[in-house]
């Protein structure tokens, strides 16, 4: 008589495959704190840059991310408030000094310590194309542009965990 | 018992008085870890306790820019979580960044 397999435990977190779509400061910080802290336990972390996660590994972009102030409940600031010029800024350049003052840092280095610390960065062919980038135009450390499906081939382990930010 | 020197860790194993360390203890946490210790690992471990004593944070990223060791490096020395792993080893506490 057959038996079933019994589904395999998800087991201890072994791998974290985080997939940023957001460009925005926050969600980008939030990324890569999380793809950090996963090395820190000696656990494998990828990031998947796609749509407008991308602009994260932009070369031109990265350096000039900022915070969303509208549509942001968080900034406990009115809707109308936030959408004021010269806003976005003030709340882009708080944060970034408050990240300064937590030993946090700026985007461009925050990529190269993940490289150093063994996170694997994918650019979304997708994404890439639909922007018209070229390759010399992303993050030069970046492990390569590959699609979706590949991406998901590379959760190859039990205890494999994706997150979508 | 540690190294054969009688010392007191908490839950996860990490010292809980520094005073109290001694190479020997380093060693065989190390070995515990699957840590072979060569003089680089010391060199890390050194520059790891002389900060503990100057009462500085440590992170990654500032083990980092010490000019003792690159990040690379220091995940090629310690590979299961480089700051925990040479924390336990040098006799300090647990590190409580997240960078």
């Amino acid at each position: 008589m057959e038996t079933t397999k019994k589904p395999e435990p998800f087991g201890d977190v072994s791998k974290m495959m985080l997939i940023l779509s957001k460009a925005t400061l926050d969600n980008v910080y939030a990324c890569f704190i999380l793809a950090n802290g996963a090395r820190m336990e000696g656990i494998e972390a990828e990031i998947f840059f796609t749509f407008f996660g991308l602009e994260a590994v932009n070369k031109k972009k990265l350096e000039h991310l900022h915070v969303a102030t509208v549509g942001n409940p968080a900034m406990h600031m009115p809707t109308m408030l936030g959408g004021l010029p010269g806003m976005e800024a003030l709340a882009t350049k708080m944060m970034k000094s408050e990240m300064e003052k937590l030993d946090i840092p700026p985007v461009d280095e925050f990529l190269e310590m993940l490289s150093a610390s063994g996170v694997k960065l994918w650019g979304c062919k997708l994404a890439k194309d639909m922007f018209h980038l070229k390759d010399e135009e992303l993050y030069d450390d970046l492990d390569g542009v590959i699609t979706v499906g590949d991406f998901y081939k590379r959760a190859d382990r039990e205890g494999t965990h994706m997150l979508f930010i | 018992m540690i190294g054969g020197v009688p010392v007191q860790v908490n839950d996860e194993g990490y010292l809980t008085d520094h005073s109290q360390w001694k190479r020997e203890i380093g060693d065989a946490i190390a070995k515990e870890e699957g840590i072979e210790m060569t003089d680089s690992h010391w060199t890390v471990i050194d520059y790891l306790q002389e900060q503990h004593r100057n009462e500085v944070p440590l992170s990654v990223r500032r083990v980092g820019k010490s000019g003792v060791i690159d990040i690379k490096g220091f995940y090629a020395l310690f590979p299961k979580g480089p700051l925990k792993t040479s924390s336990k080893i040098a006799g300090i506490p647990k590190p409580v960044s997240c960078i």
